[in-house]
């Protein structure tokens, strides 16, 4: 039928429900707007309790969910995990404060935790009837912010120094101890492709995550950037690179880049943490060692950073919860739990006593046991500032690193760093 | 609002209509008018909802002092042009302007160049034309970030394929790509020319198709150079296909992120820091919101021109 065969009543009708059509139109249109605004907040269940981390990772998000099972059980309460990439935990629980939808639990990075704290969004474990019985003073201070204790961690991880047993055997050499043996030895280790030792001087967290046990250990600080202590720390990363025996990729490597690079031979040594024995396991062949990351001179203390994340409980307004979300992390950070997240992800427990079981079941680890009773956290002096003086202390080794001077590229990071504030 | 108005009085005009048998003119047109209104209604308050609300917030937020604690408390105070001056007066702001007009015009250039020249080889005919085209349109799939990735793996000076492919050939086989700060912008700028040569091609070789053979046939049966034939004929026709490319081009090119971070994260030392990545650094690594808008805010600056531009060659199309 065409259009010129339409009966005149059916002709008007039609014309009448495209007039009628604007009102749905605009209803769904209205109701679009609305449900994409109900959206923004979520709506709490009363028996289902939420922890938010950077478990993207598949085994990962597996051991916390066997954790939070175990752990549904004993508190007789449902918990459910929601996992974000690492970048975006904080961004996505500023985003939720905003919207008053907090979880309960929010699993920070160490170095993030200050910021939150700052902001007024955490609440002080203590009142939660959380111990910190057992757990060692630096790592009480490391879940602390401004002498509150806002975070429980349940491991640790620092940094050393992991090399290839079967290479150092070929070459006739000893596991370095300081900067000097570990210079002569790298470069004695450079030939062909391979290179002595890998590291990350990478333009992102990584890269100041692995420099500060040079900082440190030469008793450098990150509060007074342009000092001797930091610029020679500099220095020395700098020689490595002069002598070939490290890569200048370094720059341009993530930690997980470096793990790669190791794996693959091309380097002999590395410095890396315990997150990637999982990664480096799944080669049957190499058969790699562990040790303290050298020191500048012998007998002096090898400062690493203390690494890995904490549970905290954000401010809800809900104290009835957040009761609950306290025992939520008293049963996440319990000893038991503690030893079995150490055994599946290499890290070290934080309770004392989780730590001594721990060594004996993995003695291969004991350098890292080691360095993490002596390694210190990055947040402790500069606090939720810690950001703006990475961001200029990754600019400023990458400028040395790629050929300006040491004192000048850290004169320009402190300066960048103090302004910010 | 007109749009609710439209929606609340529109039931009530229906009804008389019914009885009353011959509306006067009058209240016919405004009744058009009105169903006008209900069809434009849901564009209208998409666009305000989810474009023109943010747009604004953002020009709002460059003049407050945002921080995480206003996400508790809500108290964002103005600080006047202080995230301004504090954004201008960083060196970094300076720098990184600077690389994103490289960068942009660099890939613009290169990417246009190519996507031309491989338009204008596929137009004539010959095997294997169209597995070949459709080979080239494959950067166009993959993921910015992965396209990132991958490539970050192949200019590894030391173990990267480009390296170990040119020493084969004895051309310097350690060319510091991403890692030193003097090339790793041009390296930056290379991936996004490989990236972007799909969509030039595909929308120029479409062009193409719409010049009218007889013009080439007229063209060589008065003895025009191929050189002479694509300047006088190929690129006027051409023109509003160009128009399109190269700001689209623009638009898509000067607010670059994913792929920086990708590649080098804006490193070594700054080199490849542009503003997309600048703003993400303020605003999602800093947490310095307000700064963060203010480099937004310029880049939308920069983009609204742009697309002045294009609506008004667009327009002169239309006439």
């Amino acid at each position: 039928m065409t259009a010129a065969h339409i009966p005149e009543r059916a002709r008007v009708r039609r014309r009448r429900a495209g007039r009628r059509a604007t009102v749905p139109l605009t209803v769904v249109s209205a109701l679009v707007a609305t449900t994409a605004l109900a959206g923004c907040g979520q709506q709490r269940d009363d028996d289902v309790y939420t922890v938010l981390n950077s478990s993207t990772d598949d085994s990962y998000h597996g051991w916390d969910a066997a954790t939070l099972s175990r752990c549904s059980k004993r508190l007789g309460i449902t918990i459910e995990q929601q996992s974000v990439p690492a970048a975006q935990v904080m961004t996505k629980s500023l985003r939720m404060a905003s919207s008053k939808s907090l979880p309960d639990v929010i699993q920070f990075d160490a170095s993030e935790m200050p910021t939150f704290a700052d902001a007024g969004g955490l609440i002080d474990l203590r009142t939660l009837g959380l111990s910190t019985q057992d757990i060692p003073r630096g790592i009480v201070d490391f879940g602390s912010y401004k002498g509150t204790y806002y975070g429980a961690a349940r491991t640790v991880n620092t940094l050393a120094l992991f090399y290839n047993k079967d290479t150092l055997k070929k070459a006739g050499l000893e596991v370095p101890t300081t900067w000097d043996e570990m210079r002569q030895t790298a470069k004695k280790l450079t030939q062909g492709k391979q290179y002595g030792i890998a590291l990350s001087a990478g333009g992102a967290e990584d890269g100041v995550f692995q420099f500060t046990p040079f900082m440190w250990s030469n008793g450098g600080d990150e509060s007074h950037l342009a000092s001797r202590q930091v610029a020679q720390a500099l220095d020395y990363w700098k020689s490595l690179i002069k002598d070939g025996s490290l890569s200048k990729s370094t720059v341009n490597w993530t930690q997980a880049d470096v793990n790669d690079q190791f794996m693959a031979g091309n380097a002999a040594m590395m410095i890396n943490g315990p997150w990637q024995v999982e990664t480096l396991n799944t080669k049957k062949n190499l058969d790699w060692g562990i040790a303290r990351i050298p020191v500048p001179k012998a007998g002096g203390d090898s400062v690493g950073p203390l690494g890995g994340a904490v549970l905290t409980v954000p401010k809800t307004g809900d104290t009835a919860r957040e009761k609950t979300a306290g025992k939520i992390i008293d049963c996440m950070a319990g000893e038991k739990e503690q030893i079995s997240y150490a055994r599946n992800s290499w890290m070290v427990p934080a309770n004392e006593k989780a730590a001594a079981v721990w060594r004996k079941e993995v003695p291969e680890l004991d350098a890292l046991a080691d360095q993490v009773a002596t390694a210190r956290s990055r947040t402790a002096k500069v606090g939720a500032r810690w950001s703006s003086v990475s961001l200029a202390l990754q600019s400023a080794f990458q400028s040395a690193l790629t050929g300006q001077s040491s004192e000048a590229a850290l004169q320009r990071a402190q300066q960048r760093a103090t302004s910010g504030k | 609002m007109s749009t609710t108005t439209a929606s609340a009085t529109a039931p009530a005009a229906d009804h008389p209509a019914t009885t009353v048998k011959k509306p006067g003119p009058a209240r016919a047109r405004r009744r058009r008018r009105l169903s006008q209104w209900g069809f434009i209604a849901p564009a209208v308050i998409f666009m305000a909802l989810f474009f023109g609300y943010p747009l604004v917030r953002n020009v709002l937020m460059s003049f407050q002092d945002y921080s995480p604690s206003t996400f508790f408390d809500g108290k964002a105070p103005f600080n006047g042009t202080d995230n301004w001056s504090k954004v201008f007066q960083d060196d970094l702001f300076g720098k990184a302007l600077w690389h994103t007009v490289v960068f942009t015009i660099g890939s613009l250039i290169g990417q246009f160049g190519i996507g031309l020249a491989l338009a204008v080889f596929f137009t004539k005919r010959f095997p294997l034309n169209g597995v070949l085209r459709s080979l080239i349109l494959l950067p166009w799939l993959v993921p910015m970030v992965v396209s990132g990735i991958v490539w970050r793996r192949i200019l590894d000076q030391d173990t990267g394929v480009l390296n170990s492919f040119l020493d084969t050939f004895g051309l310097g086989g350690a060319t510091p790509w991403l890692t030193s700060p003097g090339m790793a912008l041009f390296s930056v700028i290379l991936v996004n020319i490989w990236i972007g040569i799909p969509f030039n091609m595909v929308i120029l070789y479409g062009g193409l198709q719409e010049v009218p053979k007889e013009l080439y046939e007229a063209a060589s049966l008065d003895g025009a150079s191929a050189w002479r034939t694509f300047r006088s004929i190929t690129l006027p026709l051409l023109k509003p296909v160009i128009t399109v490319v190269l700001v689209l081009g623009f638009m898509s090119t000067v607010k670059i992120l994913d792929l920086i971070l990708a590649l080098t994260d804006g490193g070594p030392a700054d080199s490849t820091q542009t503003l997309g990545t600048l703003t993400y650094q303020n605003s999602f690594v800093q947490l310095d919101f307000g700064a963060g808008a203010v480099v937004g805010n310029v880049l939308i600056l920069i983009s609204a021109v742009f697309a002045v531009f294009y609506l008004r060659a667009n327009r002169s199309e239309g006439k």
